[in-house]
């Protein structure tokens, strides 16, 4: 696992499990990924593939009933220094030491992240108080220093206004604000601009491609939008079900797919280009398999065109390795080596 | 193809919250303002603009869901022609059968209460009780028939909501639409709640009800690809007005509105090779109580002068069918869907 490369994050066969009465529902099994200084890596997954959950974990962020059971996610400092953030528990000194300051995290929804009775100004400058001790002035002027280079216009006047005067857009700005001010070596992104409209999102996506380039910090961006994907990662690593089921660099996933559910999404979205091509999205048949009711086997078996029955159903699909291109598949020896 | 749906000059204002010492508004907001265009019978015209632009309540006053505030909607159907806006309440109620709407959200808008038949039937049992001659045998063939069309089974009718997935509740959803078997359709957002994989099978659905049952659809959604994919022509929605309106092939390759263009350079391509190049709108929407003066998408717009900040242009056919509201629609060169994706390599994804 361990690469000769510069990486900022590793996480390792990662384990999340939902405590029930006395019985444990396994939610995200087995998931393994790294994340390099400057890249972008997406997880891309529809609604229960874990993804979220993933992120939270990340920064301890689980609510009481899930718990990791098995993994380690380590946190690589620039002097060489490693963290296992799973041997942290979620509360202590230990935590707070490194969430908001070596990670940051921006939400899907900016107006349920900020408090509506403390000023924009006031929450942004609390982060790097509190992490870096430094005084209220001095907070106070980085924040606007970080309002000013994420685009809010007049940002020291911004810093006294409530996040309720400000639109989706602008909200969304100030959040990366907030996750930045401390200099993280690790953004996390949890699908930032769905509810965003797609011009003001083209504008966010700007954004956070010029702050990393400037900033140098690695991006996991959380998200379903394949669209945003291709525009935006350097890695893929697709989600199904708790499980990741095919990784590798962007080009690769979307010219090569090997998995045939990262097939069947590919061939699912419409794109622009379609009215004149008359390519027929193709649909995936079945629907997202119930948590507390997964197929054995390979998760995606009922659904995929490939399965081959009962080898499928039987036992978890071995993982295949090309180079950086991972696929967990029976068919992925043969269509990898092609 | 003559026209099943023709709106003129429609309307809708909102009162705002706040109000006078008199307890009247203090103002309005004209959430549509002055919209006209036509849905030939057979036709799927797309709505797409961004959050605030009106699209939503223009198909909810077509439907006269909201009541508009001035203009005429008039479906053309082959007994005669129906004055929508003049319909007392009661007459409204009886001639909903020819309209239905699709709603976005398939977990808010069916009755948890209620079982797959009951909810597929009611608008038939509402309709006998306005006089409709309908025996339950009747209703329930007509019932099975629409949920079998849909992909829904016999033994699926017994059971209540929440036995089902997101996208087995729109296909419950679009059954209770269609089983009046009406002329127009409004869907309004109908896949954006749904999972990738889902839309797919929701968008297929539609397409081949509409073959097999002859529907018209005012198609209302944000995301363009999905509109490109099912609708024959698109209109183009900025605070409250349509700034473009023609063929889905026109408006998407060849736009004649600064503000297309800027929509569909912002639209990200599911292909690594192809580099986008958005077209930045300066700022956000302006509040919609209070629009800019001239043309409303001038504090925006790149290529603005001052004639845009005085005068309002109106929608006028620029193209053959295709019709935009910008004084300078003739003169500018504008980039669309394909400009402005710049491939390095020509091989198709997948």
């Amino acid at each position: 696992m361990a690469e000769a490369r510069d990486n900022v994050l590793d996480v390792e066969t990662l384990s999340i499990a939902l405590r029930q009465d006395d019985a444990t529902v396994p939610i995200v099994e087995d998931i393994s990924f790294s994340l390099a200084r400057g890249e972008v890596l997406a997880l891309v997954g529809e609604s229960g593939s874990g993804k979220s959950l993933t992120a939270l974990s990340l920064m301890q962020l689980l609510s009481k009933e899930l718990a990791i059971t098995k993994g380690r996610i380590l946190l690589h400092a620039a002097d060489g220094g490693v963290t296992d953030i799973v041997g942290l528990g979620a509360n202590g000194r230990a935590i707070e030491a490194i969430r908001g300051r070596r990670m940051g995290m921006i939400f899907q929804e900016p107006m349920s992240s900020f408090s509506p009775i403390h000023t924009i100004g006031a929450q942004i400058a609390e982060v790097a108080m509190i992490h870096e001790k430094v005084t209220r002035e001095e907070a106070r002027r980085r924040a606007a220093e970080l309002l000013a280079k994420v685009g809010i216009p007049d940002p020291v006047r911004a810093l006294d206004r409530y996040p309720q005067e400000f639109s989706g857009g602008m909200r969304q700005r100030a959040m990366i604000a907030r996750a930045l001010i401390c200099g993280p070596g690790l953004l996390i992104a949890d699908e930032p601009t769905t509810a965003l409209d797609v011009t003001i999102q083209s504008q966010i996506l700007d954004l956070m491609r010029k702050l990393k380039n400037e900033l140098g910090m690695a991006i996991l961006f959380i998200t379903h939008d394949l669209g945003i994907v291709a525009q935006m990662a350097d890695r893929v690593a697709i989600m199904y079900s708790g499980r990741i089921v095919e990784s590798g660099p962007v080009r690769d996933i979307f010219r090569r797919p090997v998995h045939p559910y990262t097939r069947a999404l590919l061939e699912a979205v419409p794109r622009l280009g379609d009215i004149d091509r008359h390519r027929k999205i193709r649909p995936i048949a079945g629907s997202i398999p119930n948590i507390f009711d997964v197929p054995q086997g390979c998760r995606f078996h009922p659904r995929c065109p490939a399965a081959q029955l009962p080898r499928c159903a039987e036992a978890p699909p071995p993982r295949y390795d090309a180079g950086r291109h991972h696929v967990s598949c029976i068919h992925g020896a043969e269509e990898l080596g092609r | 193809m003559s026209d099943l749906l023709t709106v003129s000059n429609l309307s809708v204002r909102y009162p705002s919250r706040e109000k006078t010492g008199w307890g009247k508004p203090k103002s309005y907001v004209s959430a549509v303002d002055d919209v006209s265009f036509s849905i030939a019978r057979g036709e799927t015209l797309g709505l797409v603009g961004e959050s605030g632009s009106g699209k939503t309540t223009l198909g909810l006053s077509v439907l006269r869901g909201v009541e508009p505030s001035a203009g005429r909607i008039q479906l053309t159907l082959p007994r005669g022609t129906l004055d929508v806006t003049a319909l007392s309440s009661k007459e409204l109620r009886r001639a909903r059968r020819h309209f239905q709407m699709i709603f976005q959200d398939p977990y808010a808008s069916l009755n948890p209460r209620m079982t797959v038949r009951d909810i597929i039937s009611e608008p038939l049992i509402a309709q006998r009780g306005l006089g409709e001659s309908l025996d339950r045998a009747m209703i329930n063939a007509r019932v099975v028939d629409i949920a079998q069309r849909c992909g829904l089974s016999r033994d699926q009718l017994r059971r209540f909501p929440h036995a089902f997935s997101g996208g087995q509740r729109q296909r419950i959803a679009i059954a209770r639409a269609l089983v009046l078997n009406p002329d127009l359709v409004v869907c309004d957002e109908p896949i954006s709640a749904l999972d990738v994989s889902i839309q797919a099978q929701i968008l297929n659905l539609l397409a081949e009800l509409q073959e097999s049952l002859g529907l018209t659809y005012l198609f209302i959604a944000h995301d363009l690809a999905a509109v490109a994919y099912v609708c024959d022509r698109v209109a183009v929605m900025y605070l409250g007005q349509i700034v473009e309106l023609g063929p889905t092939r026109s408006v998407y390759f060849t736009p004649k509105h600064p503000y297309t263009e800027a929509l569909m350079s912002a639209v990200p391509e599911p292909d690594p090779d192809a580099t986008l190049r958005p077209i930045l709108l300066q700022g956000e929407r302006p509040d919609p109580s209070n629009p800019p003066s001239g043309c409303r998408f001038h504090t925006r717009c790149r290529y603005a002068t001052e004639l845009c900040a005085t005068a309002a242009p109106t929608l006028r056919e620029v193209a053959n069918g295709q019709f935009a509201a910008c004084h300078y629609a003739t003169e500018l060169t504008l980039q669309g869907a394909q400009d402005l994706r710049e491939r390095k390599d020509e091989r198709v994804a997948v």
